[in-house]
């Protein structure tokens, strides 16, 4: 009994760490301009057919996938924010939501034209035989997955805090003018939040890919639970969407072993909800 | 002159639109289309649009309001006309439920915690069998009694939609006009400045959310009434609640006649490219839906009726104006 349990925690604290990273993307977005990208989810969505065409194209998997969808979706990002992202930022808030849920349906929709309706799946075989440790059963997968989903959300923490780029992002955030007047660009430190964000959500999305179906819409799933992990965590607090990634994980894992598996979002949403009642600035966020 | 001829004309085009295209049953579906739209928009303009609190979670009262109908049916045999006062209902206390903690938070955190909620509700709606579940519920399948409103044309819709729609431009209109309407648009402009002056923003917000939220489950109903079948998805989805916020950003929101023109806009758009473009392209409906939405919200941001009523939103002074960064 106690080793199920264990082994279901361990899962859940690794697909928690996937949503700590494709989480702090939109934190991070949130964090910097406090603006909402509700085309978020459809950024993992274009990250998951990116890794499906590395693999069809070349056969490539994770090791090829994960950096060319780091840079195709940071790209991504970087044209939202100059084409779209920093006109709607000046307008009222209804137009935000607005410009990037029609982003949104664009990426998607334009995904079921191309790729059409039908779930795609990476074989199972691709990163070789589930890892054993003890009486612990982890696929390989999974794995991956969580480890570089932990380390590239830490890293993704120390840019922010620990480099002269952090500063500067940080700077812009609290007060664009006054970064201005300091030599800072803050059209470029957006721009460059957009790339670091989209890139995370990149690498997240090509993870993602090698254990979970693609489909065009599969965004739209994905973007609730990273805005319960955003909103649970903390709006704009890279750590806090870590360690609500990681809670949701567990609590998920834990409540689908114990309860039975349609259970786990109504236990998710509804903690969501009373976390929102009694916390609204989240976990770690700001008041 | 013009400004008495103009409103006659549209409001006679409006009541006679079902005899102009009677050739085509798709055009009266269409007016009755729309209509229902703008009903669902205009209710949520009262709290999004008036209040400028953006709710991403009406989805919650539409479904309500939709599986009354419905489930009064189904369980009881009742007409689903008869339910839709039990949908308004359910709507309004729950409104209140959502309302007293969320309408404390302000702007995003808003939009988030009502996203949420409605999230919770679809997944608990999916799995409550009493409601059908996954696999939704049907209304009455052959009509009854006429007061099943079950018609196999969309004029009798049509002119129900109508005079619903009407209605509700009228209740707002009053609104607008009242001591309410003035609280709300203080709200929407700076909530501490209308508080300090006395206004209690709390409880006004509280009341414009719980009559959206009975307005939008007054569309809901009609919908399964029209449709006679809803599922989560269609009755819960998170696309119903963006829809509305859709329709009535993109005409204008706060303004009386916003939603409308938003739901004349997209809703033909919606159903002429899906019939044009037919199953195959049923993804490229929605890129350009998707498109005019995005250029929209980039080049006219206070929605299509700012243009005509020089209500363009003034830029806020921000660092990353051209301008400055010189």
């Amino acid at each position: 009994m106690s080793s199920i349990l264990l082994q279901v925690i361990v899962s859940g604290l690794l697909i928690g760490a996937v949503y700590a990273l494709f989480s702090s993307g939109l934190t991070l977005i949130w964090g910097m301009m406090n603006v909402i990208n509700f085309a978020h989810g459809d950024f993992v969505m274009l990250a998951m057919y990116t890794a499906f065409l590395v693999w069809t194209a070349f056969g490539g998997g994770p090791a090829a996938s994960v950096p060319i969808a780091a840079v195709v979706l940071a790209t991504i990002g970087v044209l939202s924010y100059f084409l779209l992202v920093r006109h709607i930022m000046r307008g009222p808030m209804l137009a935000q939501i607005m410009g990037t849920f029609g982003l949104a349906l664009l990426l998607r929709y334009s995904a079921f034209w191309y790729f059409g309706a039908n779930f795609k799946t990476l074989p199972d075989t691709l990163l070789g035989p589930p890892f054993v440790f003890g009486s612990i059963r982890v696929d390989a997968p999974r794995l991956l997955a969580g480890t570089i989903g932990l380390i590239v959300t830490l890293s993704l923490h120390l840019i922010l805090t620990r480099t002269a780029l952090g500063s500067r992002m940080l700077a812009v955030s609290e007060d664009a003018t006054a970064a201005q007047l300091m030599g800072i660009r803050p059209e470029h430190m957006q721009a460059a939040a957009w790339a670091l964000a989209a890139g995370a959500t990149g690498i997240a999305g090509a993870l993602i890919a090698t254990f979970f179906y693609t489909s065009p819409t599969v965004g739209e799933t994905l973007a609730i639970v990273a805005f319960v992990t955003v909103a649970f965590g903390g709006f704009g607090s890279v750590p806090g969407a870590l360690l609500a990634g990681l809670l949701i994980g567990v609590i998920e894992a834990v409540s689908a072993f114990m309860i039975g598996p349609v259970y786990k979002d109504v236990i998710v949403y509804t903690l969501f909800v009373l976390v929102l009642w009694t916390r609204p600035q989240g976990l770690m966020g700001k008041a | 002159m013009m400004r008495r001829a103009l409103p006659l004309l549209i409001g006679a085009l409006a009541l006679l639109y079902p005899l102009l295209v009677s050739g085509s049953a798709v055009y009266q579906r269409l007016g009755a289309l729309v209509l229902l739209s703008a009903i669902g928009a205009s209710a949520w303009n009262l709290i999004g649009g008036y209040a400028g609190q953006v709710s991403v979670g009406h989805a919650v009262f539409f479904g309500a309001g939709a599986y009354a109908a419905l489930a009064g049916y189904a369980q009881f045999g009742m007409p689903p006309i008869a339910g839709a006062p039990i949908g308004v209902g359910v709507a309004i206390l729950v409104a209140a439920l959502i309302g007293v903690p969320t309408l404390r938070l302000s702007g995003h955190y808003f939009s988030m915690a009502t996203i949420a909620v409605a999230e919770l509700v679809r997944v608990l709606v999916t799995n409550w069998e009493w409601l059908g579940g996954a696999q939704g519920i049907s209304g009455p399948a052959i009509p009854r009694t006429v007061l099943d409103l079950s018609f196999t044309s969309a004029v009798p819709y049509y002119y129900i939609f109508l005079a619903v729609l009407v209605s509700i431009l009228f209740m707002t209109w009053r609104i607008e006009k009242s001591r309410m309407g003035f609280y709300l648009r203080a709200i929407k402009d700076s909530e501490r400045a209308a508080r300090s002056l006395g206004v209690a923003a709390g409880r006004y917000k509280l009341y414009a959310y719980m009559l959206s939220a009975g307005l939008t489950a007054v569309a809901g109903a009609l919908y399964a009434i029209m449709f006679g079948f809803v599922d989560p998805e269609s009755g819960c989805g998170i696309l119903i609640s963006v829809k509305m916020l859709i329709m009535a950003a993109l005409g204008g929101a706060g303004l009386l006649f916003g939603p409308l023109v938003g739901a004349l806009i997209l809703v033909p758009l919606e159903e002429i490219s899906n019939s044009l473009l037919g199953g195959k392209g049923a993804g490229l409906t929605f890129v350009v839906y998707g498109a005019i939405i995005v250029v929209i919200a980039r080049f006219l941001p206070s929605g299509l009726l700012a243009l005509f009523t020089g209500l363009r939103s003034p830029r806020k002074p921000s660092a990353t104006e051209p301008s400055h960064a010189a």
